[in-house]
């Protein structure tokens, strides 16, 4: 449409002589063009690449391609998928890029409502509800077997539990992780502190928080998060440290307005006012303390292994700075921590070889030791870590656990000591919430006050939330 | 259709004893010719709306009835309604809404008015002045939103405006931080960034006052509030009023300034809007039924709102 040029007067118009249009026809002319080309554009919207092609071949689009920024990822990932199809000649992978952390919620939600997501498409361990509801998924348990995921049984059940709902296999986990204490080891040295013996208990991450800020420079000891429903997000792992659960065993009822969470927020009141060890920047989410934190202007803060990832490969920082330690509890090691992950769901109305197809690639891609994501050898000379405790996808003790671990360690490019207090110290792990986004967006009003406000009181904000979180529960069933 | 019925129209019932002829035969079709054109580019222009704007509305108002779960999508009539309504984040944004509309009306509205009245009435530097003042329109909306946060709300003393307030000696502010300051920084904001459109659009309607008014006012001895009270106000009555409505549904619509200064509900809620609250049901929450029902109050307070107001203000 755009293309059409109609001229403002008709003399304008300059056709050979003896060719010269009639203005009527010239007008219809341009007529039928309007409308052709709103009909072609219409027809261009509905056009769907045909998956079935003759000779049995199979073509499916696959997302979470690493973005151009990501250079070596994507090209391993472009070199994994030529080393697929040359393996197996039937399947055509297209592969789709949707942005470097794959699925902002968003944008996630807004590809499944509008159903544009790709034949197997990432997601979040927590999409699975969200997923299931909006019809687009198929349902795979009877493709999932040894014989399309060969690695199947060796995958931890927990991670295979989240993909699965009402006994059926909704999807195939990929990665998984819980959370901890991440540090930079540099401002400890720099404040006196130990790096080799990081805090247990939050009364030690509080004291360790206040020689950090000392530095001065804008440095917090501690940073936290508390916009974007993130604040809710890391309430709740706290809170799990504590011992405590979001909403009681039913999931009818908040649960956190008790001792556990009024200890969560007030340990966060004490850092942030009695000790002005957080910093003046509150309203945090999670690109604005990673950001931070890959400057160097972060000594803790609590996230999973993979949070050092994006810190080096999206905000500037060094691998050789950080280092975890397990999540610290009220008198000792964390009683629990939050646990979660991803993996890829299938979509609605595949057809079976397109199914088998697309195990095939996650098979190949991402739950194969030494391939794909787990292609050590390949990553240890690339700006990737190498020697992270997690993901810890195979259940320890299986034949994969104890090849991938092998394999790990023999490639490590990290300093795998700094991450030893976390591995070898692990919490068990509590997964989200039902309704957790919801949950979380609620909690975030209870982490930005004690953050920004001097004078919080912390029995009204949990009293508050948790009139709000039962209201939620009760509406959202 | 609507060519098929023009065109039988046009053609009509031939007068009896005299036939067609060739003349008259090309001016009907010349008629056609232009009426198809016409209906043409109406045609593209009905189904763009209809597309984007008609059907998505009436989507949304069905989806307000629906409830979807585990692909079934069932009629459930004002339960999404009635838990919207429930909803403990429901008074607060509307709450928040209001007060952001009713301070940017009170100084987004009445600053852009009276900067046009100054530039009006410089006699030099006349085009430099309002590329000045239109230069922020030209910024994309985010990339402004950005400067403000990271450079002018930072609540160390780094930040720009506390900076200039300790300068003065004056008690610097946490800015989006702190739940009173949440709604007037947001409206400042927004005030810098769209004044520039509302300015021209004044200086247009001030430019086609007629200049005698002003000199009848002097000569009866009126000064610079009184002519613009007296000349100035009554002249763009009819922009002033038209401007204050667009104001209004632009304002009660506030999503980008929260979400990008506040980053979502801000400290406490204090920057919860119904918009950011439409946002948070349909894309964080797996309630897209729930953002329909909060859309279609809000396109109904809205709706109700410009009926009343236009026929006040037609008059």
């Amino acid at each position: 449409m755009g293309g059409i040029a109609v001229p403002a007067t008709d003399h304008e118009l300059s056709f050979p002589k003896g060719r010269q249009m009639s203005v009527p026809k010239h007008r219809r002319v341009t007529t039928v063009a309007l409308v052709a080309g709103i009909g072609l554009s219409l027809a261009a919207c509905s056009t769907k690449d045909d998956a079935t092609e003759p000779g049995g071949k199979v073509t499916i689009t696959v997302d979470c391609q690493p973005v151009g920024a990501q250079a070596e990822l994507l090209r391993d990932w472009n070199a994994d998928v030529v080393a697929f199809q040359n393996a197996n000649p039937n399947i055509t992978i297209k592969s789709v890029s949707v942005g470097a952390q794959c699925n902002n919620p968003p944008d996630f939600t807004a590809r499944l409502q509008g159903g544009t997501v790709t034949d197997i498409f990432y997601g979040y361990m927590t999409d699975r509800q969200q997923v299931i509801d909006s019809g687009q998924a198929m349902d795979i348990t009877q493709y999932v077997t040894k014989d399309t995921v060969p690695t199947w049984d060796s995958i931890d059940a927990g991670a295979k539990a989240a993909f699965t709902d009402g006994g059926k296999v909704w999807g195939i986990p990929t990665k998984n992780y819980s959370m901890g204490l991440v540090y930079n080891k540099n401002l400890f040295a720099q404040a006196g502190l130990d790096a080799k013996n990081p805090p247990k208990t939050w009364a030690e991450v509080r004291t360790a928080a206040k020689k950090i800020a000392a530095l001065g420079n804008g440095i917090a000891g501690y940073a936290e998060y508390s916009a974007g429903n993130t604040g809710g997000w890391h309430f709740t792992a706290e809170l799990y440290a504590m011992g405590g659960q979001m909403v009681t065993p039913d999931g009818k009822k908040a649960d956190f307005n008790n001792a556990m969470g009024r200890q969560v927020l007030q340990n966060l009141k004490d850092m942030r006012y009695g000790d002005n060890s957080m910093g003046a920047k509150q309203l945090l989410q999670w690109a604005d303390l990673l950001t931070n934190a890959g400057a160097g202007k972060v000594g803790m803060f609590v996230g999973a292994p993979d949070t050092t990832t994006a810190i080096v490969t999206q905000f500037q920082g060094k691998y050789q700075d950080w280092a975890m330690a397990p999540m610290p509890g009220q008198d000792g090691t964390g009683k629990a921590t939050l646990g979660g992950g991803e993996g890829y769901f299938f979509k609605k109305g595949l057809t079976a070889d397109q199914v088998k197809a697309g195990l095939a690639w996650l098979a190949f891609e991402k739950l194969t030791p030494g391939k794909g994501q787990f292609d050590y050898v390949r990553a240890k000379p690339e700006n990737q870590p190498v020697g992270l405790p997690q993901p810890q996808l195979f259940t320890v003790g299986s034949a994969a656990h104890k090849q991938d671990l092998e394999l790990r360690k023999a490639n490590a490019n990290i300093n795998v000591e700094d991450f030893a207090p976390f591995e070898n110290n692990p919490v068990p792990i509590r997964f989200e919430p039902p309704n957790a986004q919801a949950i979380y967006a609620v909690l975030d009003a209870a982490m930005s006050a004690v953050l920004t406000d001097p004078t919080a009181n912390i029995d009204q904000l949990l009293k508050t939330a948790e009139d709000k979180v039962n209201q939620v529960l009760t509406t959202n069933g | 259709m609507a060519i098929l019925t023009t065109t039988a129209r046009e053609a009509g019932p031939a007068v009896p004893g005299r036939p067609a002829g060739p003349r008259r035969y090309s001016v009907r079709r010349r008629r056609v010719g232009e009426n198809l054109t016409g209906h043409a580019f109406l045609f593209g222009a009905v189904l763009c709306f209809a597309f984007f704007a008609w059907y998505p509305m009436i989507r949304g108002v069905i989806m307000s009835f629906q409830r979807t779960r585990r692909g079934e999508t069932t009629w459930v009539g004002w339960d999404n309604y009635q838990r919207i309504v429930d909803d403990p984040a429901f008074a607060t944004a509307w709450k928040n809404t209001l007060y952001f509309t009713v301070l940017a009306l009170i100084i987004g509205y009445a600053v852009p008015f009276f900067v046009a009245v100054l530039l009006n009435e410089f006699r030099h530097a006349k085009g430099y002045l309002r590329v000045l003042v239109y230069l922020p329109v030209m910024l994309p909306p985010a990339s402004a939103l950005f400067l403000f946060k990271y450079y002018a709300y930072d609540p160390s003393d780094a930040g720009l405006f506390n900076a200039i307030l300790k300068g003065l000696h004056l008690p610097t502010s946490q800015w989006m931080q702190s739940t009173t300051m949440t709604m007037p920084a947001m409206v400042l904001a927004s005030t810098w960034m769209n004044m520039g459109g509302a300015v021209l659009i004044y200086l247009a309607a001030l430019q086609n006052i007629p200049g005698d008014l002003y000199e009848a006012a002097e000569l009866d001895g009126a000064g610079i509030w009184k002519r613009i009270r007296h000349v100035t106000i009554p002249q763009t009555r009819l922009i002033l009023s038209l401007m204050a409505m667009l104001q209004i549904v632009a304002t009660m619509q506030l999503f980008i300034e929260p979400l990008i200064l506040a980053n979502g509900a801000g400290a406490q809620d204090s920057a919860l809007s119904v918009a950011y609250l439409i946002y948070q049901h349909g894309f964080f929450q797996n309630d897209l039924n729930g953002a329909a029902a909060l859309g279609v109050i809000m396109l109904a307070v809205l709706g109700g709102f410009s009926a009343v107001y236009v026929r006040l203000f037609s008059k």
